[in-house]
């Protein structure tokens, strides 16, 4: 503490924190705030009105319910990906851990054609589960599935390194106690994963709640079926209708920067966490 | 000596794990291939659909699609695009980084939160907010049409809003390394009497060249590849402001598969190359911190 004290000697605080808070004040912050300035020429009643009409609910529906369909999906199986990429060796795990950051890399565009073109009745996939009844492409399920691609790293990302310096000593003296395997996971393992889980759980949330480009190649965009909240964005303002694209933007971005400050707090957990834990 | 010792330590873990703390061989195996099965529906069978559905018409359709001068002119405007976005937001990511890393202040957690805010942002609305400033409605429409400048439906929109998209990515890089990094060396320097720049040039930018190289990758990966924002801004027209993404919808939308699919295989390839990239960045920056652990020790 006493150091940070100590008048700091480095040059370039000012040119470095100017030049910061202005670019950001000029892409970000300004930007944003149009959004919120714009609402003001409509009356609370009419705002009201804009977000609460039946097609823009059904959408909100959609976003947030197949959002967190997906996130616990992603929660499930990237807690069990990251399990065997840190516990177990198996040939090709080098190729597997890398390319399980495709969903960062890979465009959404390009994300979407590709699940479409496996998930459609003809596709690889589809054909396999249409004789079932099930039908992916085209459905609200057909959204469930880009946006678990969309957010399957971050679950496997957030649990990983924790799993990596998790100590083999708990799990050990967890052993000699007579506890089984079953009982160490639950009781001794999961407990530390928990706040890494949760926070990988939320990015993948938070990410695909704002998400465009993959969805709407394989979601059908059906007004009160398959249609998200980003997509009625766009289509209002295509139709010119600024201020009603602007009313349910404004909706999603109190939304997003709850979820933003959410997942702050539980990245602070966690790193409390972890470091209380050494 | 630092390797032999945490290879000592690997190998005792193993040992011990071998024993009371492991899963079973059935269990072991059953769980791998759970995981496997779920990569391979949600990643690996989409990312070899891309390849195959490009390759579907034969070699020559593929290369005639990529070929095509709306296709190139999307390929230039994408370059185009990361080109003047990628500098942008990598002079702000040092500059934040330096900042935050480097000095005390007031409201430096809030500051950290704001720079994240795009990343909380959906892209259409990231598209959205530049249509209210410069659109023909917004703030500056008027004064834009009065002086014969174009923004949106235009190339400045498409960069800005390649810009807000990836605007956290460097910074987010550099401020936790920065943190770890401390500022000793810095301070050294300014003692044997460098400037500013040359401690910024020959002290700090080598010390944070890998966690650079990581975020101008991801950086350039997600500017080449928006979608959503870009696709608000752009107002699609041919040859003029698609860019590849966009490009690929046209197409896709107009039953051009093969075509549609040409392209987005580019843009799979420049993914995996990333992811490549990506990895040779994490195994270098591993070596040079294991390097340089007997220094901060």
């Amino acid at each position: 503490m006493a150091k940070h004290k100590q008048k700091n000697v480095l040059p370039g605080f000012n040119l470095s924190l100017g030049y910061t808070l202005l670019y950001l004040s000029l892409i970000v912050l300004i930007p944003l705030s149009a959004a919120f300035f714009k609402t003001t020429e409509l009356t609370f009643a009419e705002f009201w009105h804009t977000v609460t009409t039946p097609r823009v609910v059904a959408s909100y529906k959609l976003t947030f319910g197949a959002s967190l369909f997906a996130a616990i999906i992603n929660a499930i199986f990237g807690l069990l990906t990251a399990w065997v990429l840190t516990r177990y060796t198996f040939p090709g795990k080098k190729l597997v851990d890398a390319l399980v950051d495709l969903p960062f890399a890979l465009p959404t565009a390009v994300a979407g054609i590709a699940l479409t073109a496996v998930y459609a009745t003809n596709g690889w996939l589809g054909s396999i589960l249409e004789p079932h009844g099930i039908k992916v492409a085209f459905t609200p399920l057909g959204v469930v599935v880009a946006l678990t691609f969309i957010g399957l790293p971050f679950v496997v990302r957030t649990v990983q390194p924790v799993l990596e310096d998790l100590e083999a000593e708990t799990e050990e003296a967890a052993a000699s106690l007579g506890a089984n395997r079953w009982q160490t996971f639950r009781r001794v393992i999961l407990p530390a994963l928990w706040p890494a889980l949760l926070t990988g759980f939320a990015l993948a949330f938070a990410r695909a709640v704002g998400e465009y480009g993959s969805v709407i190649f394989i979601a059908g965009n059906m007004p009160m079926v398959s249609e998200i909240t980003p997509l009625i964005i766009i289509t209002k303002l295509e139709q010119y209708d600024y201020t009603g694209a602007t009313a349910v933007a404004v909706v999603m971005l109190v939304i997003s920067f709850l979820l933003l400050f959410a997942i702050n707090g539980l990245q602070w957990w966690s790193s409390r966490r972890n470091s209380a834990s050494r | 000596m630092s390797t032999t010792v945490s290879q000592l330590a690997h190998y005792n873990a193993k040992v011990a794990r071998s024993r009371a703390t492991s899963e079973p061989a059935w269990v072991r195996w059953s769980l791998i291939i759970i995981a496997l099965l779920f990569l391979s529906l949600f990643l690996f069978i989409p990312l070899a659909a891309v390849f195959t559905e490009a390759l579907r018409k034969g070699f020559e359709t593929y290369i005639a699609a990529l070929v095509e001068p709306d296709a190139l002119s999307a390929i230039k405007l994408t370059l185009i695009a990361a080109a003047i976005s990628l500098p942008l937001n990598l002079v702000f990511g040092v500059a934040a980084a330096w900042a935050i890393a480097k000095f005390e202040f007031k409201g430096k957690s809030i500051l950290i939160t704001l720079i994240d805010l795009p990343f909380a942002v959906s892209p259409v609305i990231a598209g959205l907010i530049y249509v209210l400033i410069f659109g023909l409605q917004g703030w500056f429409g008027e004064w834009l049409i009065d002086h014969d400048l174009k923004v949106i439906f235009a190339i400045p929109g498409i960069v800005l809003a390649t810009i807000f998209v990836t605007f956290p990515f460097i910074a987010r890089e550099l401020i936790p390394l920065m943190q770890a990094q401390g500022k000793e060396e810095e301070e050294a320097g300014l003692v044997l009497g460098a400037s500013g720049w040359q401690i910024l040039w020959h002290i700090t930018l080598p010390n944070i060249k890998w966690g650079l190289l990581y975020g101008v990758i991801l950086t350039n990966a997600r500017a080449m590849g928006e979608f959503g924002a870009v696709s608000v801004v752009s107002g699609h027209i041919r040859g003029m402001t698609n860019t590849m993404p966009l490009h690929v919808e046209i197409l896709y939308n107009e039953y051009n598969y093969a075509a549609a699919f040409a392209v987005a295989s580019l843009l799979a390839f420049l993914a995996l190359v990333t992811l490549a990239l990506k990895s040779y960045i994490e195994w270098q920056s591993a070596h040079s911190v294991i390097a340089a652990k007997p220094v901060d020790e």
